[in-house]
């Protein structure tokens, strides 16, 4: 049962509640059974039909859900033999991004991600998924050691961005972003990507460069949270502006699998990952393996030069050559 | 001809006085001129139009422009206030130019380079998909021409109204100054103001060489959005080029009048041959 529930989620309160109260009765009435049965039936067509038809902006609610399953979750449900590692070896350890060495499917792995925190204390231990420089620099360190041993790197995105401070910009969060994102574009082994959350900006692509880009149905990924646009755009953050900013930006998997920024969309239990993760890691833990498989049959010679095409071609569907020079447009306007 | 008149038109519209970005005192244009935009009084470096950067920087008539038409189209359908494509053709007008990035080829001090400069009066000189691509085609022929690479950044971050496409643009850029790192060409980035957000989070950072001109605001997060997060006031001087130097993110600050001096210095110790 969740914990908490966004506002257009208020029609699964009691439903929930009911649900749970007739689950913990270990021997069941006829009665009951039926009313059980009934009630799981309900729940199920109720989730059906709300979450097929969510706004933009209600799913960037649902990406940042915290009952939605972290980067950490995914490593325990999908790998084994986690050894977690700690520290750039620069300056310090960033909790607000994990990684290490494990085994997805017998193969050894390294897997780096955003980690959110759930409780208040565990948020604040991890600067509510916003990393400083030391946690880039960390996963570089990963992502070098992934190359050196030729192991496949799994990265899990999920950050509203990187920690706008004063201590990270005196060391260089530019400078991290920007070098994670050169050196995944020419790491000579596969990259899988996986969105499992908020791919907020900049803070979300320094970890988010790879062969494949797979993202949850209720994932999003923008170059500016709505929040940020509206307030930019218009200088308020009413909800009605926040709402507008969510669907202009084109956030969700569909819209970026239409934008070709995507490879595939990982689709969600009907309700979502927040309310039924234990359905969600399979899907998760298929859609990685089948991209892995794909990948490692080529040589990292085609692997580089797919990878470089992949990116090399984004946005190609905004760019006009026109015939004519346009500055020739703006003299006769 | 029609971009001849268009030419004309805004210099009858140029005022003959500048005003100081930084302490307000007026100047004569003229004057102004003379001394590359940089105040007399407190040494400001004022924002340049390509234009001006160019005839400071590069040999006299040694500028070849590319991809000068390409422009951008509106894949989202983004309209706020004002719709997008209307937002692109005030800056278009404004600055004359198609897109909030200028590249070619040109020589500095008689060196063979590939050249990309920023408009900010373009946008904020925004990255959008025509910026990325004219910058990574300057860079692919860089490679192909065996040519070092000089970027002269000046821009507030990613373009908003591309969406997460110029969020990408981020990539495309680094993934081809990665191939051109591998090649053994070098990449010199001026940072002047401001150098902020996506951009300087991408090319801004991957020079082997960071040069900055004085006072230029260079920084992921811009100072607003870190004071509304930490809600404190900032030090003075955080994030100029002073600072930058500080902490290790800069080689030079260096004024605008040693700069073409300088890139051509750099340029020559990195790619004479030895004798
Ligand atoms: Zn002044």
């Amino acid at each position: 049962m969740p914990t908490t529930y966004l506002e257009f989620e208020k029609s699964f309160v009691e439903l929930d509640k009911r649900l749970e109260t007739l689950r913990q009765i270990t021997i069941h009435s006829e009665e009951e059974q039926t009313e059980c049965d009934a009630l799981e039936a309900q729940c199920r067509q109720q989730e059906a039909d709300l979450y097929s038809a969510l706004s933009p902006w209600q799913r960037v609610q649902l990406s940042r859900h915290t009952d939605r399953p972290y980067t950490l979750d995914y490593i325990e449900q999908l790998c084994s033999e986690f050894v977690e590692l700690h520290g750039d070896r620069v300056f310090g350890d960033d909790p607000a991004i994990v990684g290490g060495l494990a085994r997805f499917r017998g193969r050894p792995v390294v897997v780096v991600g955003h980690q959110r925190g759930r409780t208040t204390a565990e948020k604040v231990r991890r600067n509510f998924g916003m990393p400083r420089p030391e946690g880039y620099r960390k996963a570089l360190r990963l992502f070098h050691m992934a190359e050196r041993f030729r192991r496949p790197v799994l990265a899990f995105i999920d950050t509203q961005g990187a920690y706008p401070g004063i201590d990270a910009e005196e060391r260089g969060q530019a400078e991290a972003i920007a070098r994670n994102i050169r050196e995944m574009s020419r790491l000579r082994t596969p990259i899988i990507v996986v969105v499992i959350g908020e791919g907020g900006s900049g803070g979300a692509l320094a970890l988010g460069v790879g062969d494949r880009v797979l993202m949850q149905e209720n994932a999003c990924y923008s170059v500016i949270t709505p929040e940020g646009c509206a307030a930019i755009l218009y200088g308020e953050r009413t909800p009605e502006r926040v709402a507008w900013a969510a669907d202009a930006l084109k956030v969700t998997a569909t819209d970026l699998l239409a934008l070709q920024v995507i490879d595939a969309i990982i689709p969600e239990p009907p309700g979502g990952a927040h309310r039924h993760p234990e359905e969600t890691f399979p899907l998760v833990g298929e859609a990685i393996a089948q991209q892995l498989d794909a990948l490692l049959q080529l040589s990292t010679d085609e692997l580089l030069a797919q990878r470089y095409t992949k990116f090399r071609r984004m946005g190609e569907a905004v760019i006009v050559a026109p015939t004519e020079d346009p500055r020739a447009e703006i003299a006769s306007a | 001809m029609a971009a001849r008149e268009w030419r004309r038109v805004q210099e009858e519209s140029e005022n003959i006085w500048v005003k100081c970005s930084g302490c307000q005192e007026i100047l004569f244009r003229k004057d102004a001129e003379r001394r590359l935009f940089v105040c007399p009084k407190c040494n400001t470096h004022m924002r340049l139009t390509v234009d001006q950067r160019l005839l400071m920087i590069v040999d006299r008539g040694s500028f070849v422009e590319r991809d000068a038409v390409l422009s951008s189209a509106d894949a989202l359908g983004f309209r706020d206030r004002k719709p997008y494509t209307a937002r692109l053709a005030e800056a278009r007008g404004k600055t004359g130019r198609a897109e909030a990035v200028v590249c070619g080829v040109a020589t500095i001090l008689d060196q063979p380079v590939a050249l990309g400069i920023f408009d900010f009066a373009f946008l904020g000189g925004s990255m959008g998909s025509v910026v990325g691509e004219k910058l990574t085609r300057v860079v692919e022929h860089a490679i192909d021409a065996q040519l070092p690479v000089v970027f002269f950044a000046a821009s507030g971050g990613a373009r908003m109204q591309e969406g997460v496409l110029s969020l990408m643009q981020m990539a495309k850029v680094s993934m081809a100054l990665g191939r051109l790192r591998e090649v053994g060409l070098p990449y010199l980035c001026v940072m002047t103001d401001p150098t902020t957000g996506g951009v300087a989070a991408s090319l801004g950072m991957l020079g082997d060489i960071h040069i900055a001109e004085p006072q230029a605001l260079i920084g992921f997060a811009g100072p607003r959005v870190i004071e509304q997060t930490i809600r404190e006031k900032l030090p003075p001087g955080f994030q100029r080029a002073e600072f930058l130097v500080e902490h290790g993110m800069v080689d030079l600050v260096v004024e605008r009048k040693d700069l073409r001096r300088t890139l051509g210095q750099v340029l020559s110790l990195l790619r004479d041959s030895v004798q």
